[in-house]
């Protein structure tokens, strides 16, 4: 057991390596957030209210696009190019490979909420956070979530040139959605309905209330339970349809 | 540790996808130490053959072993001992191959000096590029050292010299050689009919989904005609005969050309080339 930790943290270390090695990657990463924030918050800047909306919406987006986006690409990519095959060859067990992934976008995720909590509050005069266990609890759950559904969308990428309009076409709606029913107080009724359902403005409500609001853990289990669910769902589907190899279409 | 029985043992082995059949029922025994080839056109089942042996796909039916186990319940201690060198087989763009190979060789319990198997994998002057940067034939290379890093005591090798140089070409067969002479088994799919040749000791010449000849290369003859006697007679006609006992044959060839004057010009006598068993086999009816 030690060795597959052992052979998990070599895994993660490489993955870290090889996306500081991608300068694309690391710019979406960490600059796409920044840029949305100073760009909303400067057109936003008159409103400390439309502010305390903007930091946890940019922060919940944070965790989808760190875990389901770019697990998207990567599973699609390292598929198409043959790595999954190989991996799968060599005596590496299924949970250290899949552990060092994981840890990998849990990195990524934790550096960009990192980076919106100081640029709240460097920028936008918010406090620190106000729960930090909520705030942790939230970000775990919505990446295990999120990534466990990056993987499992993965499947049904049929090529990796077709990655970006695939994954976008799930991203945009959902950020769109989300961003909007969290703001607006008089948002129709239905798409109220669908926002809360998916799982990114549960997260959002969550990361606002441990960042800005302070509503605590406790009054926000249903919005915790929801995405769990996508959890509990993203990971059958992820480890029920996964393929380590390119169709041959 | 290891069984004593043979490196791999599969009877009647099928694969089925859906209502197309990859293979017929193929019996497969390749010795310890040994270097087994298959052969055959595209489609023929070679690589299905081979990935079912090397875990990567569940047979439809039959029966496998290698090295003691059975592959298509992947157990590690297997993978640990097993060495792939895939046809299609990619690696991360921004690694290096030192890097890969360091990052490799951490899975196996007694690993090969990595130094070692860049010089052995000739990737010396490349060994800190990045992989995208590298040619083909430098990946393939690559494919090569991966598999050998681990110090594997059976490797598979699905085309390994695809897109090599004849140089690069060369250096594999050398490699190949010396990884026997440490007695290392090989199994190798090719489409070169002279790699083959060159590598294996025993051959089996695959297609559509049967083995339609397996044996030591220079045995793999059409019948029973072993010889082949060639010349141009006093016209000038090529002439060929088959024939199990080129001497006697000569000894008449050459005593009537003796009788009437002549000579047998261009006489040669040779075997029957894989080749020729491989074209004839394979060609369709």
């Amino acid at each position: 057991m030690p060795e597959a930790v052992v052979l998990g943290w070599r895994q993660y270390r490489l993955e870290r390596r090889m996306f500081w090695r991608n300068p694309s990657a690391a710019f979406f990463n960490f600059l796409l957030p920044l840029l949305f924030l100073a760009g909303a918050g400067a057109i936003l800047s008159g409103s400390q209210h439309d502010l305390d909306k903007l930091v946890p919406s940019i922060a919940g987006m944070s965790v989808m696009s760190t875990t389901f986006t770019a697990l998207g690409y990567n599973v699609v990519f390292l598929r198409e190019r043959g790595v999954l095959k190989r991996i799968r060859g060599a005596p590496l067990p299924a949970g250290s490979y899949f552990g060092g992934v994981a840890a990998n976008a849990v990195t990524n995720t934790a550096l960009q909420i990192a980076i919106v909590v100081v640029a709240g509050r460097a920028l936008f005069g918010l406090d620190w956070p106000l729960h930090w266990i909520e705030l942790v609890v939230f970000v775990v759950v919505g990446v295990i979530s999120f990534a466990a559904l990056g993987v499992a969308f993965a499947h049904v990428i049929p090529n990796f040139e077709s990655t970006a309009a695939y994954v976008n076409a799930v991203f945009l709606p959902v950020v769109a959605v989300s961003f909007f029913v969290f703001d607006s107080s008089s948002a129709p009724g239905f798409l109220r309905t669908i926002a809360e359902a998916l799982p990114l403005k549960p997260l959002i409500d969550g990361l606002s209330g441990a960042m800005v609001t302070g509503s605590d853990l406790g009054s926000h289990l249903d919005a915790l339970a929801v995405i769990a669910l996508w959890g509990v769902f993203g990971i059958y589907f992820a480890v029920r349809g996964y393929t380590w190899e390119q169709a041959r279409t | 540790m290891s069984h004593a029985g043979p490196a791999i043992e599969a009877t009647a082995l099928s694969k089925r996808y859906g209502d197309y059949v990859a293979l017929r029922g193929i019996d497969i025994r390749v010795e310890r130490g040994e270097v087994f080839g298959l052969l055959g056109p595209n489609g023929a089942g070679k690589t299905t053959a081979v990935e079912i042996l090397e875990g990567y796909r569940e047979r439809t039916e039959g029966e496998v072993s290698v090295l003691g186990f059975d592959p298509a319940q992947r157990p590690i201690e297997l993978r640990r001992r097993i060495g792939i060198v895939l046809q299609s087989g990619g690696i991360y763009s921004h690694i290096t191959p030192r890097e890969a190979l360091r990052h490799w060789a951490a899975m196996y319990p007694h690993p090969r000096e990595v130094e070692e198997v860049i010089e052995l994998a000739g990737l010396g002057d490349r060994a800190d590029a990045r992989a995208r940067t590298l040619s083909g034939g430098q990946l393939r290379r690559l494919d090569f050292a991966l598999a050998l890093v681990g110090d594997p005591e059976l490797i598979f090798l699905d085309e390994p010299t695809t897109g090599f140089d004849p140089e690069a070409r060369r250096a594999a067969w050398e490699t190949i050689r010396s990884l026997r002479d440490l007695g290392k088994t090989i199994v190798l799919t090719t489409h070169y009919l002279d790699e083959a040749q060159a590598l294996a000791d025993r051959v089996a010449i695959i297609k559509d989904g049967r083995i339609l000849a397996i044996g030591p290369p220079r045995d793999l003859g059409p019948g029973a005609a072993h010889y082949r006697v060639a010349y141009r007679d006093g016209h000038g006609a090529r002439v060929e005969r088959e024939t199990e006992d080129p001497t006697a044959l000569l000894h008449e060839l050459t005593s009537e050309a003796l009788a009437r004057g002549e000579r047998l010009h261009e006489l040669t006598v040779g075997r029957p080339t894989l080749e020729d068993v491989y074209l004839e086999l394979t060609a369709d009816a």
